[in-house]
């Protein structure tokens, strides 16, 4: 295990004391004096008309104090999104439901159970119409979402920025290809199917509108504070800051909470409406059908390949499921699989999906979004091509991967630059750590005994670390939720009068350990204990704007903006103490809590010493302002590309069908690391969801668009016993494109490892003719394979 | 309906609906919140508390079924101000990451060890099957309670995976 941090090693996670005493500040935990409770009117059906709304029962009842339908609240339009492509989302549904679960009036009572009694008796007039849920059938416009729209919202078509002239070139070269005498052509449809992100504490808002101030507190269980606080500005004719955003401890975000909801805006409409604070915590099956949903692809990938192993070609078409409604980013989830869609390989590809609605709920962000689906794709291809041509999986990899020379400056066949790679270094370390010869050696041993044990490989390339601010001309912009300043990372650094310092910032962090990561960072910097550092995130009225946490960015981004605070605090407290030591400022080293003349440590000075004098200007040098803090806003010249190997080994038991995982092997690369142990932890939790994709987990809905899966006992998320511990390392290649070195690991784990299990499990059946099982990988549908390639 | 029961060592008592549920009372009536609803349907386990003994989901009882009952929350662990060794287990092996489930897991794993003393890697991923976490992958908390299971039983812990370099 490497151990090697650029910023000296591990420090016990500073958020671990609270969150371990049940003392952690979730935001359901917060009890505001008269705070009125919400409970939702959702539609049973996924497309109907709505006619009247008799609200005579709920508005009689002991403890209510408002219902509300869409009469009420749709002079506030409909919900911003971030990429406004299709139709956005009613506030309150106006007319025609799109979805089972849509919100069609909220009530507001004095207790939580009385809300929802009085939900509960709320009687809807609903038409019931035919739905839509199958995405092929959706693509033909046979059944309109939207009446009077086309189904298909936007095709995304790759490489990015070919023009027509281009891609028929490209398409006639692997046409060409496939004509050769020593083509081989794979191809395969695959499912890539929805998933429910479930974190496990369920969102929650809690506004509280000052009518005294005319301004908000709002509490929300958000990834993106600013963001929020911005909407809610926007949608109440207020500046930003008008409106707090507060979102203390958030319980797992996994990019559901990466949206500002309607609900949000609700609520704050209610406790503007209403003069009091007013809260609202979804239940697990609104989580389910009205939180967003993640992935829904159906696809077709194709390689053209010689006999020897060159691939010539490779295509993806196909299809992904918007659901009925756009949010944040929704139709650029697939945009960002296209970023990614060649992977790390130098070969002509092209890529083509269209992305449709559906009467099911908005798909957006979840973990990885569209990168896990590309990689999926990908790599199942690759290995149903390697095993086509009798190569071995690893060898049939590296024989197409851009190479380390190619770096820096190589351009991706997709059309995007990366910053750096090494992916045979990588491949290698893997192979190494798994001990892959003696693998495969023991699988065919078992084999021999008649039993069902397979080894799989994949390998992967992200894009992540958004930060370049020119992702705003790619149509990425903030705008619409009063952030036009995109995607930089920013951080302020006070140094205090008495030594010591806060870090103000705005990312909003679920579980990804900020209190302690950007301590260390500026710990490191000023040479200034770890407990003498204070870090305030998720709190807009203390932190610069940002746009919060996801896409595995904030250490790549925010980290460095850190960092670059930290260094102006340095420079300005260098001179200041060159001064108070009557020494040159470039002998001037920091060290131990303060700064020292370099080779004569008892000359010294504490940062008590020196902030106490920047705060005294008339000891300051002449000229220099007094005060001891720097802001710096980050803006890198390119997203990071991390990327890996993951091997996973399988037996599978031939009468039921049930999976056994293992062994499960992961190589990442990611650069720099600041801390082993809170990157372990991100690829072990994101290695997780993806087996859970590969294995249990699945979004269900039926032709009528009913959700089948809307408890956690139809979604199976898998549990401690279903997992191994799982063998890490990792490779480090640092990125160029920002000080640290590091890349984003967040997503890392989800991208790399349902491919990795889905290519073990086919390789334990390869024996008996299984080519393809589309996931889940629950024993029914495995031990249906085995029926069907026996049949 | 007035319940009375012990949490945490203090005798308590308060009003309660007879469709209150236990983690209902114990969030809203007592103010103690580190006991966290996840999924109201008994799957999650972000719920698990102590009721005389065993290790229950707060979620599916009633408060009228807890009266007379002793109880113990995750906020009870500590005894002054020293942390039970399976809460210092999960800060050594970075065992939390957004700490949501943390309590129930904690509960669960306290029990896991008052009944298993010394238990294999399998073990402790059977005894905790039914809390799930969507953090960790659950590696560091099998990492955690074994851990805490050594400190218990007065050996010196391994050390953890990042210092093996």
């Amino acid at each position: 295990m490497s151990s090697t941090s650029v910023l000296g090693g591990v420090v016990r996670r500073r958020e671990d004391p609270a969150l371990i005493q049940g003392r952690g500040r979730y935001t359901d935990d917060v009890k505001l004096a008269r705070t009125a409770h919400v409970a939702f009117v959702r539609s049973p059906y996924a497309h109907a008309t709505v006619g009247a709304i008799d609200t005579s029962a709920a508005t009689a009842m002991e403890g209510v104090v408002a219902v509300y339908t869409a009469a009420d609240t749709d002079h506030l339009g409909p919900l911003i999104a971030q990429v406004p492509v299709g139709a956005l989302r009613p506030l309150l549904n106006n007319g025609t439901v799109k979805h089972v679960g849509e919100a069609v009036a909220m009530v507001v009572a004095e207790d939580p159970y009385v809300a929802k009694d009085a939900a509960d008796s709320v009687e809807v007039d609903y038409e019931p119409m035919p739905a839509v849920v199958d995405l092929k059938q959706s693509l033909s416009d046979e059944v309109p979402v939207h009446e009077g729209a086309s189904n298909t919202l936007i095709s995304w078509v790759g490489p990015f920025g070919a023009d027509e002239a281009a891609l028929a070139e490209l398409q006639a070269g692997i046409e060409a290809a496939k004509q050769r005498d020593d083509a081989v052509v794979v191809s395969q449809e695959m499912t890539n199917q929805r998933l429910i992100p479930v974190p496990i504490e369920p969102r929650s808002v809690l506004a509280d509108y000052q009518a005294g101030y005319d301004r908000f507190d709002i509490y929300s269980s958000t990834q993106i504070p600013s963001a929020l606080a911005g909407a809610i500005g926007k949608y109440f004719g207020m500046s930003m800051n008008q409106v707090t955003v507060k979102a203390m401890e958030v319980g797992g975000g996994f990019g559901c909470k990466l949206n500002v909801y309607n609900d949000e805006v609700l609520v704050a409409f209610a406790s503007k409406q209403l003069d009091r604070p007013v809260k609202w915590t979804e239940t697990r099956r609104e989580a389910a059908n009205s939180t967003i949903q993640g992935r829904g692809w159906v696809a077709t990938a194709t390689v053209t390949g010689t006999t020897s192993g060159e691939v010539l070609g490779f295509e993806l078409e196909g299809i992904a499921d918007m659901g009925a409604y756009s949010q944040n980013f929704t139709v650029a989830i697939p945009f960002l699989g296209l970023f990614v869609g060649s992977g790390q390989y130098g070969f002509p590809t092209y890529w083509k999906m269209d992305c449709v609605t559906t009467h099911t709920m908005t798909t957006d962000a979840y973990r990885g979004a569209g990168r896990p689906e590309a990689a999926y794709y990908l790599e199942r291809i690759m290995d149903m091509y390697a095993r086509r041509i009798g190569m071995d999986p690893a060898e049939v990899r590296r024989k197409n991967y851009i190479s380390s020379s190619d770096f820096p400056g190589a351009v991706s066949p997709m059309g995007f630059p990366m910053d750096t790679g090494d992916y045979t270094t990588n491949l290698d370390a893997a192979l190494e750590a798994a001990g892959w010869s003696d693998l495969l050696a023991e699988r065919d041993a078992a084999r021999a005994e008649g039993r069902h044990v397979g080894v799989g490989l994949a390998t992967y390339v992200e894009v992540c670390g958004f930060g370049p601010s020119g992702l705003v001309d790619l149509g990425f912009s903030w705008a619409e939720y009063q952030m036009p300043s995109a995607f930089n990372g920013s951080s302020l650094v006070r140094v205090h009068p008495d030594g010591s310092a806060t870090v103000s910032i705005g990312t909003g962090p679920s579980g990804q350990g900020h209190q302690t990561t950007w301590a260390q960072i500026v710990g490191d910097g000023l040479g200034l204990e770890v407990d003498r550092i204070r870090v305030i995130h998720g709190d807009t009225e203390e932190a610069p704007p940002s746009i919060g946490s996801f896409g595995s960015r904030s250490a790549a981004v925010d980290g460095a903006a850190c960092y670059e605070a930290t260094g102006k605090v340095r420079a300005k407290a260098a001179r200041i103490a060159a001064h108070m030591l009557e020494a040159s400022e470039a002998d001037i080293e920091f060290a131990d809590g303060g700064a020292h003349v370099a080779g004569a440590p008892d000359s010294s000075v504490s940062w008590g010493d020196i902030a106490a004098c920047a705060y005294q200007p008339h000891r300051l040098p002449e000229g220099m302002e007094g005060g001891l803090e720097a802001h710096a806003i980050f803006s890198p010249g390119n997203a990071t590309w991390p990327f890996g190997t993951h091997i996973a080994v399988v037996e599978v038991d031939p009468d039921t069908g049930d999976v056994d995982l293992l062994r499960y092997i992961g190589m990442d690369d990611c650069g720099n690391v600041i801390s082993p142990m809170i990157v372990d932890g991100q690829v072990h939790g994101g290695i997780a969801q993806g087996i859970g994709q590969a294995m249990f987990e699945d979004a269900v809905y039926d032709a009528d668009g009913n959700l089948l899966s809307g408890s956690l006992v139809d979604y199976i998320l898998p549990t401690a016993a279903d997992l191994p511990s799982f063998e890490l390392d990792r490779t480090v290649t640092p990125t160029d494109v920002n000080p640290l070195g590091v890349k984003g690991i967040g997503e890392a784990g989800t991208i790399g490892s349902a491919q990795t299990v889905v290519n073990a499990v086919v390789d334990a059946l390869e024996p008996l003719g299984v080519t393809h099982i589309d996931m889940p990988l629950r024993p029914r549908r495995v031990w249906q394979a085995i029926q069907d390639a026996r049949a | 309906m007035k319940v009375s029961m012990s949490v945490n060592g203090r005798q308590v008592s308060g009003e309660a609906e007879p469709r209150t549920l236990l983690v209902h009372f114990l969030r809203e009536s007592l103010g103690l919140t580190g006991t966290h609803v996840g999924c109201e349907s008994s799957y999650c386990g972000a719920c698990t508390i102590s009721l005389d003994g065993k290790a229950v989901l707060s979620c599916t009882m009633l408060a009228a079924q807890a009266d007379g009952a002793d109880i113990t929350t995750v906020e009870g662990l500590a005894q002054d101000g020293e942390l039970h060794p399976v809460q210092e287990g999960f800060w050594e092996r970075h065992g939390l990451q957004c700490g949501f489930c943390t309590p129930g897991m904690i509960m669960s794993a306290v029990t896991l060890l008052e009944e298993n003393p010394e238990p294999s890697e399998e073990e402790i991923r059977r005894g905790i099957e039914g809390n799930l976490c969507r953090c960790t992958g659950y590696h560091n908390i099998v990492q955690a309670i074994e851990y805490a299971g050594a400190r218990m039983r007065g050996e010196e812990p391994a050390p953890a995976e990042w210092e093996n370099a």
